[in-house]
């Protein structure tokens, strides 16, 4: 599979005219970057080999908990055939002309990745060969390898890799698409469990993360901003914060935001009041006394009860567009034997990454150098140059690694703001946001509202289904993230669909990527409304899903047989039956206040279903205790404990976004840290057990997929305990709280 | 003002503000970055050392607090870089991003010197107080297990 930077835009940007910006929301700049395919990719760059033998591996990708640091450089390590003791990992800095497509997000590690790499290792593996072959005068092809050796049975000769690599590395590559690859069955690495390189830097408190950058004569910044965004500075009282303690410059910053009505992704400069002092503290502190007359700006009109309110409004009206149809939906629904209707409602939400925003630049004599937690080192280094008028040439980007990033690392903001102190201090400069910061000016999920209505017939089969989704926009084009994708299920396999979207209410803060965008919030919606029908049908939810799955797509629905993005209901209908098998959910049984829910997305290529087992006691507070998970991501998973991790940690991560929610009251964010912002804890996070289905398609990925079925099967199995549906989240607007 | 602190069995003299949190004191003052911030409120954990041997949350603790007692931060751990509570969370590949595990250690260590065998509803109410947005709960858990096991082998907690 071939996937560069256009042709994931274009994945992303597929189906409709309607998608604006795909469910990733790839901004159109994004799409200008210039065109590189990931298959082009410099292999020397990626391995060293001292002559004592001791590789070390180059990790790619920028690495914020999803484990590529580790499991990128297996992918080398397996066909370059060394032991993996042997093998030192380096981050590598961004430089998409050696490593090709450098992008953390969109669950595109793997599936981009999975053949380059191990391409890249047989390809050092063979100019090792050859150069071995040729000091010992023999035909390459009658000598192996073995854990970090060429080995030439016949003679009886061997030689380390540490021997051979003057020689092999002034040998030209071999074309990569030439090479032969391992059989699946005699991989020694890749299927393995492998601890993540940095354990041991993570639990000895080295200093690997962004906020840890310290340079010589660096000063540390905060950027006070307007509760409103794009909030300009009127007055402030800077001389008088100048004369605080540690404090070394205090600078108005004007910003650099366009007039867009649909804010971009990336922001350019926000406006407000930088303060630079010894130490981050010393700002902070000052900040305390900071007294600023803003200019809000445009944004004080949001409020997120008139936003409810201007939602409930849009449903009473006809869609404002078509994004897919198919069928006679009108026709289906007057001859069904029931139709059911129902609204759902999911909120704003922020990222939280623990490590809050932030960056470290210098800028000095024309160079700039970043160290960045971006999850798009080249957006990151564009925006820096223009920002500092730096040519993109001499811009360093050097990734740290992210203490978590979720989505929100795309927006570059802080690397921006760290590029620009740096010029106007003309010393480092490392910028840190606050949690306040950090929660207040992020790039939100957008809410969202969803009417459905759906037929029945006689065998309760669901024949009709019509959805009017609402969104932010200014009635043509869509906030970021306010997209919405026409193919998800069950789109195609109900006899006739439609999906309406109004999106004309006006917004003014920056929306962007969570992790699984779009699935994130439609499959709690489909799939609690899935639910819905199946208990008015009379039908286990698990049957109907699993009838459906089996139908022929509908006709008048486009179906890709060969596209990875699109459905294929045999996948999602194994990962159903498994969890089903998992979970016992045939033989579960049924007592007043506790009950099993089951739920199954497909999304990022990727697919999960899960079974939650919940309580919920007197005062309606919900105990989950128990989740299991079925996935499919092919053929391979490349490290089983890792992946394993990454689906327990999704599956809270969906589970938590149950609980929160940002609202805007005047332009402002109201929730302003963790006490407001609830994340699930230890005592409430469930026990989780994870299985695999391995299928006949190319891996992909696991930093997403798991996290959307977590919501709606919760959902569903408070609906088994209570009989009460959730359709409003965040939960406590459906009387419901984690206990 | 000069203030005198003991972290990690050497003692600095150095002169900031009294009220400066120690967090700020130990990452920007005295280098050791691998205490971490995260909500400045004392609501997330990230930010935990002990100090004489009990939990605190450095983010919320004056500098002026803990004048001569004995701190403890994650580079001070171990002398030798292998405190069973870190060699659990390496062997059972706890981390996912890492940031918290700093925290989620120290808050592990003090949980396992009072209670060296705990149970799963010890570790509940022991590390509630400490948020991790990646979600590694199960691995943290057990983690704390393994490591107890460690102790017990080892001859009793440290």
């Amino acid at each position: 599979m071939n996937l560069d930077r256009r042709s994931f835009l274009k994945i992303t940007a597929t189906a409709s005219g309607a998608f604006v910006l795909g469910v990733y929301g790839v901004p159109k700049a994004f799409g200008q970057a210039p065109r590189r395919s990931f298959n082009a990719v410099e292999p020397l760059a990626f391995v060293r080999i001292a002559p004592n033998g001791a590789v070390t591996i180059m990790a790619k990708n920028p690495e914020g908990g999803q484990g590529v640091k580790t499991h990128l450089p297996m992918l080398i390590a397996e066909e370059l055939d060394i032991d993996w003791k042997d093998v030192q990992v380096e981050q590598a800095d961004g430089n998409d002309k050696l490593y090709g497509f450098q992008f953390l997000g969109g669950s595109t590690a793997t599936p981009a990745n999975w053949e380059t790499l191990r391409r890249v290792g047989a390809a050092w593996r063979q100019m090792l060969i050859s150069a071995a072959a040729a000091s010992w005068s023999v035909p390459a092809s009658d000598c192996t390898t073995k854990a970090g050796r060429v080995v030439h049975s016949a003679s009886g000769r061997s030689a380390g890799y540490g021997e051979l690599v003057a020689k092999a590395a002034t040998l030209t590559p071999p074309a990569l698409d030439t090479l032969k690859l391992k059989e699946p069955s005699s991989f020694t690495i890749i299927g393995t469990s492998r601890g993540g390189v940095d354990n041991r830097a993570i639990v000895t408190g080295k200093p690997i993360f962004g906020i840890d950058v310290e340079l010589p004569g660096m000063l540390h910044a905060v950027l006070h901003k307007c509760p409103v965004f794009g909030g300009k500075v009127k007055t402030a009282n800077t001389d008088e914060i100048a004369k605080l303690p540690g404090v070394r410059k205090v600078i108005v910053v004007e910003g650099t935001l366009g007039n867009e009505k649909i804010l971009p992704l990336n922001p350019r400069l926000e406006p407000g009041v930088a303060i630079l002092a010894d130490s981050w503290w010393y700002a902070e502190n000052a900040r305390k006394s900071l007294k600023v007359e803003w200019d809000f700006g445009q944004g004080t009109f949001q409020n997120s009860d008139a936003f409810t309110q201007q939602a409930e409004d849009a449903l009473k009206q006809p869609f404002g567009q078509v994004v897919s149809h198919y069928g006679d939906v009108d026709g289906s629904l007057q001859s069904a034997s029931k139709v059911i209707e129902a609204t759902y409602a999911y909120p704003f939400l922020s990222h939280n990454s623990l490590e809050p925003q932030g960056s470290t630049a210098s800028l000095k004599d024309g160079k700039l150098e970043v160290w960045s937690t971006t999850q798009d080192p080249a957006a990151a280094r564009r925006l820096t140059a223009k920002i500092t008028g730096v040519s993109e040439s001499d811009v360093t980007i050097h990734l740290m690694r992210a203490g978590g990033s979720f989505g929100r690392r795309y927006v570059n903001d802080d690397d921006v703001e760290a590029a620009w102190l740096s010029k106007q201090a003309g010393v480092p400069v490392n910028i840190t946001w606050s949690r306040e910061d950090d929660m207040t000016h992020d790039s939100y999920r957008p809410s969202g509202t969803i009417a459905l209505k759906a037929g029945l017939d006689a065998k309760g089969s669901v024949v009709a289904w019509r959805q009017h989704y609402v969104t932010f926009g200014d009635g043509k084009q869509s906030i970021l993230q306010g997209g919405i994708d026409p193919r998800d299920f069950p789109a195609g396999y109900v006899t006739a669909y439609q999906l309406g979207m109004s999106n004309s209410i006006p917004l003014y803060i920056r929306t962007g990527p969570l992790r699984s965008p779009g699935a994130n919030s439609q499959a709690f919606v489909y799939q609690s409304f899935l639910d819905e029908l199946a208990h008015a049908a009379g039908r286990d939810p698990l049957d109907l899903q699993i009838e459906m799955l089996s139908r022929q797509p509908a006709t008048g629905f486009v179906v890709q047989p060969n596209n990875p993005q699109a459905l294929n209901p045999e996948r999602l209908r194994g990962v159903l039956e498994l969890v089903a098998e998992m979970s016992n959910w045939r033989k579960r049984k049924s007592e007043k206040g506790r009950g099993m829910g089951i739920a199954a997305f497909f999304t990022h290529q990727t697919y999960f279903a899960e079974v939650a087992d919940v309580s919920v006691d007197s005062q309606n507070r919900i105990t989950v205790h128990q989740v299991w998970a079925a996935g499919d991501v092919g053929s391979q998973v490349i490290n089983p404990r890792a992946a394993e991790n990454l689906t327990y940690g999704g599956i809270i991560d969906g589970i938590s976004q149950m609980e929160q929610e940002i609202t805007l009251l005047k332009g402002a964010v109201e929730q302003t840290n963790f006490t407001r912002q609830p994340m699930l804890r230890m005592r409430q996070a469930p026990n989780i057990k994870v299985q695999f289905r391995k299928t006949e398609y190319s891996p992909t990925g696991l930093g997403e997929p798991m996290l959307p079925p977590a919501l709606p099967a919760v959902a569903n199995a408070v609906f088994a305990a209570t009989g009460k549906r959730i359709r409003t989240l965040p939960l406590k607007r459906s009387g419901f709280s984690f206990a | 003002m000069a203030i005198t602190l003991k972290v990690n069995k050497q003692s600095h003299t150095i002169d900031v503000p009294g009220e400066m949190p120690l967090l700020w004191v130990l990452r920007d003052v005295l280098g050791l970055k691998g205490t971490k911030y995260g909500c400045g409120i004392s609501a997330c954990g990230a930010c935990t050392v002990h100090v004489d041997g009990r939990e605190v949350r450095s983010c919320v603790t004056p500098a002026s607090s803990v004048e001569n007692r004995n701190i403890t931060t994650i580079e001070g751990l171990a002398d030798t870089e292998t405190h069973p509570v870190q060699m659990a969370w390496e062997e059972t590949d706890v981390a996912q991003c890492g940031y918290c595990q700093p925290g989620q250690i120290m808050s592990a260590v003090a949980l396992l010197s009072k209670t060296p065998k705990p149970t799963d509803t010890d570790i509940d109410s022991a590390m509630s107080g400490n948020l991790c947005r990646c979600g590694t709960y199960p691995r943290i858990r057990e983690a704390i297990h393994r490591a107890a096991e460690m102790q017990t082998a080892r001859g009793g907690a440290r």
